[in-house]
């Protein structure tokens, strides 16, 4: 890959920043920045009702998003939504068609790993039903265990995410699929992709799940926007989520009708410049290559992964698999008995930055039986060199708390 | 921020492990970090005449706790809830960012979680 970094203005700002925290939100290149301050100087219209020339020209932007939108994931324009984040679109399946569908008797399966974005929702769905919640065990190396025993006639829905945002583990989505249509034809699967779209290829329809949801900030695009694909057939029959401007056909007095997918799930204003910007971010991504940005993590991982253990041994304590080929960019560890957060905060005086505490995955810390832990992520921009660095800083931890003065 | 006499109370907690009998005691914790801290106190009068906590903390907390446990022996139970952030950050002699003021004032809420309950 060429130098990338040069494609990212918050290196010429702090060139010796070495960022590890792309798992909570990536850096943005400059065409994305760009694409934003264009919108906004200009085209600042809002969208789809403006007769006049830079409103329609801000509607064409935006529709060619959703379009660009769906070409990246293999799916069809009018089965992209756009919400704020991964968050909402999980929230919408889950209030729109959840409350609708779900009944007593009922069950609904989801996993340890998963980001609380794609527990609390259906936790929540489950208690106000009365129905029951089936939570899918890890192994010790932080695989999935089997669904063949959880997943029964009466599950209605699956949640689970493609990759775990902790221990980088990344699930066999097809074959899970499979296999739990096979033991229910009838469930309905959400996947939370928050930390796969951006990474590697995904395709919706090899996948065959009903619901995808992914967020733009964490692929390079700016904060505020967040994908859910559906399936259309399931998508028609959902009732909408928020009420307002932009998702009805036509109001009177007596009644309201609503708009097809995806505006109906569209209300108010969206984050119109965000959204454009987005698009860039996509083409961004397109132009470096999914499959090259994919080897790139999986390289530096293999690399992180010798390198923590040749330099720390005992010391380094790497949660999730050991073999970078079934984990993404994503090392989470402990450091001796040392408090998470202050790994962080001595990393951070050598300008890298970590994440520290339950990474919002609360039930997977109580499984792994850690309170917290300190969380290193990659991304395209990310180098051995930085690599180095963090490993030189954690040297420091050592030096600064380990020895006993 | 890691100054020599904070990373003192960390290797060396003042107060540390539990007191005999006590009056009251609490347990905190921090959702954020996963610090928690559970204290104990004798009371006789309206004066804390023992206290000592237990827990797992940061660097911030467990320092904070030693220098506030130190601090509040012989204190009246009235005087140590007026107590607040700054008296915590003045006592620690450190800058601290919004997130560790969290991990710093954890003993100091509940410090005065226990003296409510008396």
């Amino acid at each position: 890959m060429h130098n990338i970094k040069s494609d990212f203005p918050i290196f010429e700002h702090l060139p010796n920043l070495v960022y590890l925290d792309s798992t909570a939100t990536a850096l943005k290149p400059r065409v994305v920045i760009e694409k934003l301050t264009e919108y906004y100087t200009q085209y600042s219209a809002n969208i789809y009702r403006g007769l006049y020339r830079i409103s329609e020209k801000a509607t064409q932007e935006f529709e060619a998003v959703r379009e660009h939108t769906a070409r990246f994931i293999n799916a069809k324009p009018n089965e992209v939504i756009f919400t704020r984040n991964t968050t909402e679109a999980i929230n919408l399946i889950a209030y729109s068609l959840g409350r609708s569908i779900i009944q007593e008797g009922d069950e609904i399966v989801t996993t340890i790993m998963e980001h609380h974005a794609n527990f609390v929702p259906w936790q929540q769905l489950a208690f106000e039903n009365g129905v029951d919640l089936k939570v899918v065990d890890i192994d010790d190396e932080g695989n999935l265990q089997s669904l063949d025993t959880v997943i029964t006639k009466r599950t209605k829905l699956l949640a689970l995410t493609a990759i775990s945002n902790v221990l980088g583990t990344i699930n066999p989505i097809k074959d899970i699929v499979k296999k739990a249509r096979t033991l229910n034809p009838e469930i309905i699967i959400i996947l939370d992709a928050a930390q796969a779209v951006p990474h590697m290829k995904l395709d919706v329809i090899a996948l065959d799940c009903d619901f995808i949801a992914f967020s733009s900030h964490k692929m390079c695009g700016p904060t505020g926007v967040g994908v859910l694909w559906g399936k259309q057939e399931l998508l028609q029959q959902m009732p909408p989520f928020l009420f307002g401007g932009e998702m009805i056909s036509e109001v009177s007095l007596e009644k309201t009708t609503f708009q097809n997918p995806p505006q109906r799930f569209e209300a108010g204003t969206p984050a119109i410049g965000e959204v454009i910007a987005f698009g860039a971010a996509l083409s961004y991504l397109e132009s470096i290559g999914m499959d090259t940005i994919r080897a790139h993590e999986r390289q530096l991982t293999r690399y992180a992964l010798e390198r923590l253990d040749q330099q720390f041994g005992d010391d380094i304590r790497v949660f999730g698999p050991q073999n970078e080929e079934d984990r993404a960019g994503i090392v989470a560890f402990r450091f001796r008995t040392v408090h998470p957060h202050d790994v962080a905060q001595i990393l951070d005086q050598s300008q890298v930055a970590v994440r520290a505490g339950h990474h919002c995955a609360m039930p997977l810390h109580k499984r792994l039986q850690v309170p917290a832990t300190t969380r290193a992520s990659f991304y395209v921009y990310t180098t051995e060199e930085d690599i180095e660095k963090f490993i030189k800083a954690l040297q420091n931890v050592k030096e600064v708390l380990c020895t006993r003065k | 921020m890691y100054e020599e006499v904070i990373l003192s109370h960390y290797r060396n907690p003042h107060n540390k492990g539990t007191v005999s009998a006590p009056t009251s005691s609490v347990h905190k914790s921090n959702p954020l970090c996963g610090d928690s801290i559970t204290l104990s106190i004798v009371e006789s009068d309206g004066i804390i005449t023992d206290i000592a906590f237990e827990g797992e903390g940061c660097v911030i907390s467990t320092a904070a706790a030693s220098l506030l446990t130190d601090y509040a022996k012989g204190k009246k139970k009235e005087d140590l809830m007026k107590l607040d952030a700054s008296f915590i950050i003045d006592l620690l002699g450190i800058e601290l960012g919004a997130t560790r003021l969290k991990c710093a004032l954890l003993p100091l809420e509940a410090l005065q979680v226990v003296c409510n309950s008396l």
